[in-house]
């Protein structure tokens, strides 16, 4: 299988410049893909899928009356990041995350940004992730956002753009480190010729940055994963991650609290559990304290929080700053706290908060992906130019009745990268999702998860709706 | 460890244990048709009565035959005892304790489900039957294999091979009772050669007839069942099934033996000891079925036992 007609079609491409030459990074990985046999490449493709269905790396689809279960697509032809090119998301990024973190904490407490005039008060208050149980509280080390993923996006002029912050729960690490798993065992050889930066010390500093969050006095402190259980769609990521960590996983009936703090119920007795990265979101927490219907969370666990006996990662009340309407303030957030101008840029938003931007929006509608702010997943976005006219007037008379929660954006042109289709090559949308970790110091995983359109032409790269995942190498020295 | 954690990990050794021993039972009943001279639809109803689901199984099937049986057993999602219910409750199981076991103990265990899931069109052909049993005690040994060889022999394993353990004490005692059930067709046959094929047909869904001959040689009823529940050496033996339970069970709590602290410990040791002082003769004149279903009867009791002391802690 060879790249001789693949056109990069007037897209950014990430293996080819705009005359179809390979770019610097990409070309040795070409060489040695087309250096394979006839059918060698579909062979382990074919591979990689069997090893993923067999390590249960999987989603039920439910159809019929017995759920089939099928992986999460796999393209093994792997994205490229230059060093350089690295190195700019890598700096952004840890610029992005100490300010959005010193911007949670003065929400919470001072709400100088406000006084200051950065920010009107009104879109704090109105915003639905914001908690006011979390008003003056002092996380373990001021940290708020321990583990955030943030998707990036690359558009045709090659630029990144942040086009979402996700800092409550944020999945999909689990499947880059699989990918890399899998893609070592199908293609070896190329590992040996390159050099790529490692990922596969991710979770001793997961378990560093959690660990961090422990009070001094305890040397070798007790720290747990928090599922909502087995049905829930990220729960192998769930498992797979304290199983790479060596901790519990926890389920909130296996959690009590008494005497102040937080124990687990064990074949011997109860054992206190000292920090708790929580898969479950602030909502259903603590039925005490927040949503009083939840059966997952632990009644009494957010008043032992508050006293500094236990630690949660990431501290409840976060989400107030993957806002989409606050999104659009992160420039202005990154100046304020930091003096420094954005290294990575946002992609230009309305906001419809906003009288006169609010009116843009709607004038120009048709040319404009419409979001809603207080989501996250994708849910409840409207792409302009492929929107029905009923599904444009829907989202006029959303706008309309809830201006605070609907931003717009631009339609970007996704970059592409070669995905196999059938014996040949095709360019496919993508995006990144970076992983970064805020514990003694900010790190972001050298890679992150590449998810891929699989359809011709869309843009949309969500599982739920024929997209899958690619590895993502980045190069190193 | 987490009382839930060590709940899943007793089950899901449980549900792959039974998985094999429904393969056992099938497999059985397979090899003693092979020598029955008789229209063979008539032995297959037994087969259903000692899984004590008749009646479930006449619900939805009516007249027991050959089809229907090994159907219900095997592929029926419905009955909640069939082998592919077993293993996606094994499956549900080790799902949620993944983090615990190897990952090579999950792999296993999704593919053996995936074998067992894709294989029900096999009813068509019958010559394949038996390659699919066999298959499917392999794929469970598997599993045993991958897990005593991968996961630290701690708290975890213990509490899963107790969950082995006491599944097969029942599975074999029940194996040991389709004999009662397997009617001859005069009682003139009791000792003729068609009683002895039936016995080693037994022995050898057992997987115990090669065992068995190094120790008693020739095959007779009496040590088949001596064999089968007294022997502390082979380990699909009754009394091998409850030394080594009792062994985990000792390992997880730190009790000495001859002693106990809780129920669990209590009732395991009691029915443990019993067999240790029992003969066979004893048995037989009691008669081997009512034996054998006191057994299991007593065996509940002990189940029930360990999950008051470990799993439902705090409740």
């Amino acid at each position: 299988m060879n790249f001789s007609n693949y056109q990069v079609e007037g897209f950014f491409d990430e293996y080819f410049d705009e005359n179809n030459n390979p770019r610097n990074g990409s070309s040795i990985v070409i060489k040695r893909i087309e250096s394979l046999s006839d059918g060698e490449l579909v062979k382990r493709q074919k591979a990689a899928e069997a090893a993923l269905f067999n390590m249960g790396v999987t989603f039920t689809v439910y159809k019929k009356e017995a759920g089939t279960e099928r992986i999460f697509p796999f393209d093994i032809i792997p994205r490229i990041l230059e060093q350089h090119e690295w190195e700019h998301i890598e700096n952004g990024l840890k610029q992005r995350i100490g300010a959005l973190n010193k911007f949670i904490d003065d929400i919470y407490h001072g709400q100088k940004i406000i006084k200051d005039k950065i920010i009107p008060k009104e879109i704090i208050l109105s915003s639905r992730s914001f908690r006011e149980q979390c008003l003056n509280i002092n996380p373990p080390k001021g940290i708020w956002c321990h583990i955030t993923g943030t998707d990036i996006v690359r558009d045709k002029d090659g630029e990144f753009y942040v086009l979402e912050d996700n800092l409550r729960c944020p999945s999909g690490v689990s499947y880059a480190l699989e990918n890399r798993m899998v893609l070592k065992r199908v293609l070896p050889k190329i590992f040996s010729d390159i050099k790529i930066r490692p990922v596969d010390d991710y979770h001793y500093r997961l378990l560093d940055t959690l660990q961090h969050l422990a009070p001094d006095n305890i040397s070798n402190p007790n720290v747990v994963v928090l599922t909502p259980g087995i049905y829930n769609s990220a729960y192998y990521e769930h498992s797979f991650l304290a199983q790479q960590m060596g901790v519990e996983l926890v389920q909130g009936s296996d959690l009590v609290v008494t005497d102040g703090y937080v124990f687990m119920q064990t074949t011997k007795g109860l054992e206190k559990v000292d920090v708790i990265y929580r898969r479950i979101d602030d909502d259903f927490l603590d039925p005490k304290v927040f949503n009083p219907d939840s059966l997952l969370g632990v009644s009494g666990l957010f008043d032992v929080y508050r006293n500094g006996r236990v630690a949660l990662a990431n501290a409840p009340g976060t989400g107030i700053a993957d806002d989409k309407t606050i999104y659009a303030y992160v420039p202005k957030i990154i100046k304020y706290y930091l003096g420094e101008e954005p290294i990575l840029s946002n992609v230009p938003t309305y906001v419809c908060w906003d009288e006169k931007e609010k009116q843009h929006v709607i004038d120009n509608i048709e040319k404009l992906v419409i979001k809603p702010a207080g989501e996250s997943g994708g849910y409840g976005i409207v792409v302009g130019p492929h929107a029905s006219k009923k599904e444009i007037k829907q989202i006029k008379k959303l706008i309309a009745s809830d201006p605070r929660n609907y931003i717009a954006q631009p339609t970007l042109s996704l970059s592409r990268v070669p995905v196999i289709v059938k014996d040949h090559f095709e360019g496919r949308h993508v995006d990144l999702r970076p992983f970064i970790l805020y514990g003694s110091e900010i790190y972001v995983m050298p890679g992150g998860l590449t998810r891929v359109a699989l359809k011709k032409g869309s843009l949309i790269v969500n599982s739920s709706q024929g997209g899958g995942s690619k590895d993502t190498w980045i190069l190193g020295k | 460890m987490l009382s839930r954690v060590a709940n899943s990990l007793y089950w899901m050794c449980r549900y792959i244990e039974r998985a094999e021993n429904i393969a056992r039972f099938i497999d059985v009943n397979l090899n003693l048709l092979l020598d029955l001279p008789y229209d063979e639809n008539e032995q297959w109803g037994p087969l259903v009565v000692t899984t004590g689901d008749n009646k479930l199984f006449e619900n939805s099937y009516g007249e027991p035959d050959k089809d229907k049986v090994i159907n219900f057993l095997t592929f029926d999602n419905n009955y909640h005892n069939s082998i592919i219910s077993t293993l996606e409750k094994a499956r549900e199981n080790a799902r949620s304790v993944r983090e615990i076991i190897s990952s090579e103990m999950w792999e296993q265990i999704n593919k053996y489900y995936f074998f067992v899931k894709d294989a029900s069109n096999l009813l068509e052909d019958h010559d394949n039957l038996y390659d699919f049993y066999y298959r499917i005690k392999l794929e469970s040994h598997l599993f045993t294999g991958t897990m005593d060889t991968t996961m630290s022999h701690g708290e975890g394993w213990h509490f899963g091979r107790m969950g082995r353990l006491l599944e097969r004490a029942d599975k074999t005692s029940r194996i040991l009772d389709v004999k009662y059930y397997i009617l001859l067709p005069s009682v003139d046959l009791i000792g003729s050669p068609i009683d002895y094929i039936q016995w080693a047909a037994l022995l050898k869904s057992a997987s115990a007839l090669e065992m068995y001959r190094k120790r008693f040689r020739r095959i007779l009823p009496d040590k088949v069942a001596d064999f089968l529940i007294m022997d502390s050496e082979f380990p699909r033996a009754i009394r091998y099934c409850l030394i080594h339970s009792q062994r985990s069970l000792r390992t997880i709590t730190g009790t000495s033996f001859g002693t106990y602290k809780n129920a669990a410990e209590r009732y395991l040791g009691k029915l443990s000891s019993e067999l240790d002082y029992s003969q066979t003769d004893e048995i037989i004149t009691v008669g081997l079925h009512e034996f054998l279903g006191r057994f299991q009867h007593d065996l509940n009791v002990v189940g029930n036992s360990i999950h008051e002391t470990f799993f439902e802690v705090g409740k």
